[in-house]
């Protein structure tokens, strides 16, 4: 019997996030090892331009439910018309991005359908038969390997982990087809964006992270960590021990209850690395380290590690960093 | 108006993590309330406190859960339900959801807050899958809520992937707490002697009408693992300035992350 995999793609600004396509790489493999093919569920107001982008992927069908009530997140209205797909196509797994968007869509629509839902996925495969996933837990101090007792299930990938289809392949176009959908008048709703000024780069989703801690000493201090982000196109994260002195906004604290962060590159600055801060950021793939206290923990996972005072680095690092970007 | 929070007891985030025979070791792990779980216990104080009536903890776990509990009471809720049946631990968020909500069923509430996820399995669904189950609007990760002065609905600023926005709900509602919504306090002396008069109810699955036999996880953790081990790494030597030029080469020709 063949298996559908659906994915389910997201928006923002109006544009295909990157997610969308590491879902169709997942998808694309998963469908290998079942046998199978991949369909997308689009879901919003004028997705039109993204559903013909989505369909030229190489996936089987692309179904949209396309409505200006969708204009706005609303979870009742957006978990209605998901799951009305859902239902005609009967996949045998849903892929959802592990972002906001994803995990709370994901959660409603699994628990309507009375389907597991494996969220924040690093690693997915089919191994005898079986569908297993790979997941952190504790923000990452342990890895849990899950297996689905029986498909259809639905798992959200985290951002970042798989390489992204590409956007246009040479395959023919799929089918778009528009799925009418009566939605519900939603009791929880979005009425409005606010867009953040102090944060440039969203942190969980970022490819260079530099994060400054109590070495900092004070809001002031932030401003060298800032224009080293600013060089590197990064985001700022900050320590728990940071955060809690109100030298800087408590949405850039990375850990284990703050943002658990993977990028290519995290530069910590002053940060010691308990392990509370070390569970939210030791996946980076390099990771740098500049702290006075040789025997700070965050050595320890470190890649490349600078025993001094960031106050002396940073500055010369910056300007460093601006001439090798300009060689590029 | 009647506020239920749901909370989970979880080990201390400074805990290390200790892997034995491919399980979580939890042998001398300090236990805590979840921290996104203390946000909305915090809340749902403040809210009483501004608007009056009463706070009610609700907590699945095994008897030593009994003590996180007390520790919610201590803060300053009025009383607790205890999900305590050994028919619902070692389920999924599948199962977990579906007692949730049939003890929900059975309780009071305009109002039910819950963190955005537990600081152990990082699920992020449980409660998002209550509001499911009972039909019931949700508003996840926020960081400010605001109830209309008839208490009939709700306004919150949520913070989703980096950025913000206003979400509106009528009540009974379920709302997530995200890091930011609030600085949680401290017990005091007299809460924590108080907390050992508040009751607790121990709620099996007889009492919710639920068949063990029906809780059927969907997925199962086959195994943990340690984290995958880093190589060691190069501690770049000289003074802050050779040290910073040399440290910009290698993540140029080394690492190749510039």
């Amino acid at each position: 019997m063949a298996n559908q995999i659906l994915i389910v793609p997201e928006e923002r600004e109006g544009a295909l996030r990157k997610v969308s396509f590491e879902l169709i790489t997942v998808a694309n493999e998963l469908a290998h090892a079942l046998g199978g093919a991949v369909d997308a569920a689009i879901i919003g107001s004028n997705v039109a331009a993204n559903a013909q982008a989505l369909a030229t992927t190489g996936i089987a069908h692309v179904y949209a439910v396309d409505d200006s009530a969708l204009a706005l997140f609303a979870p009742e209205t957006y978990t209605t018309a998901l799951t009305e797909i859902i239902r005609k196509i009967a996949p045998s797994i849903v892929l959802f991005g592990a972002t906001g968007f994803g995990k709370e869509l994901g959660s409603r629509v699994a628990a309507r359908l009375g389907w597991g839902l494996v969220t924040d996925c690093v690693g997915v495969k089919i191994e005898n038969g079986a569908l297993m996933m790979t997941r952190p837990i504790y923000a990452g101090k342990a890895m849990a390997t899950v297996k689905a007792k029986a498909l259809p299930v639905m798992l959200s990938v985290r951002p970042n982990i798989f390489p992204p289809a590409p956007a246009s392949t040479n395959a023919s176009t799929a089918p778009i087809e528009n799925v009418a959908v009566s939605l519900p008048a939603p009791r929880a709703r979005v009425v409005e964006k606010v867009m953040k000024e102090s944060v440039a780069v969203d942190l969980a989703e970022a490819k260079v992270v530099v994060s400054g801690g109590r070495g900092v000493k004070n809001t002031e201090g932030f401003e060298i960590v800032k224009q080293l982000a600013n060089t590197l196109g990064a985001a700022v994260g900050a320590s728990r021990a940071a955060v809690d002195a109100g030298w800087i906004d408590y949405s850039t604290q990375v850990g284990q209850t703050g943002k658990t962060v993977a990028p290519q590159l995290y530069i910590a600055a002053g940060i010691s690395g308990a392990i509370q801060h070390l569970a939210g950021m030791s996946s980076s793939k390099v990771i740098v380290a500049i702290n006075k206290d040789p025997d700070a923990p965050i050595f320890q996972v470190a890649d490349y590690g600078i025993v001094g005072d960031l106050f002396q680095v940073l500055p010369v690092l910056n300007e460093e960093l601006k001439k090798v970007l300009a060689e590029k | 108006m009647n506020i239920v929070v749901l909370i989970k007891r979880v080990p201390d985030t400074e805990t290390r993590i200790q892997i034995k025979d491919g399980k979580i070791a939890t042998d001398g792990i300090a236990w805590i309330i979840s921290p996104y779980d203390e946000y909305a216990v915090e809340e749902a104080l403040r809210l009483i406190e501004k608007h009056t009536g009463k706070v009610t903890l609700l907590c699945l776990g095994p008897e030593e859960a009994k003590e996180t509990i007390r520790k919610g009471l201590a803060l300053g809720a009025d009383d607790a339900v205890h999900l305590n049946d050994p028919a619902f631990l070692n389920g999924d968020a599948t199962t977990t959801a579906v007692v949730l909500a049939a003890a929900l069923k059975k309780m009071q509430y305009d109002l039910v807050l819950a963190g955005k996820q537990a600081v152990d399995e990082d699920n992020a669904q449980v409660a998002l899958r209550v509001a499911e189950l009972l039909d019931l609007p949700h508003v996840n990760s926020v960081i400010k809520l605001d109830l209309s002065d008839d208490k009939k609905s709700a306004r919150c600023l949520r913070e989703v992937d980096g950025d913000r926005d206003v979400a509106e709900t009528s009540l009974p509602a379920l709302i997530t707490a995200q890091q930011g919504l609030n600085e949680p306090r401290y017990p005091s002396l007299k809460g924590i002697m108080g907390a050992k008069k508040k009751p607790i109810a121990d709620w099996k699955a007889a009492n919710l009408g639920i068949d063990p036999g029906s809780l059927n996880a969907k997925v199962e953790i086959v195994r943990v693992d340690p984290p995958p081990a880093r190589p060691p790494g190069k501690k770049i030597a000289g003074d802050a300035a050779t040290a910073a030029k040399e440290l910009a080469r290698l993540l140029r020709e080394e690492a190749k992350v510039i």
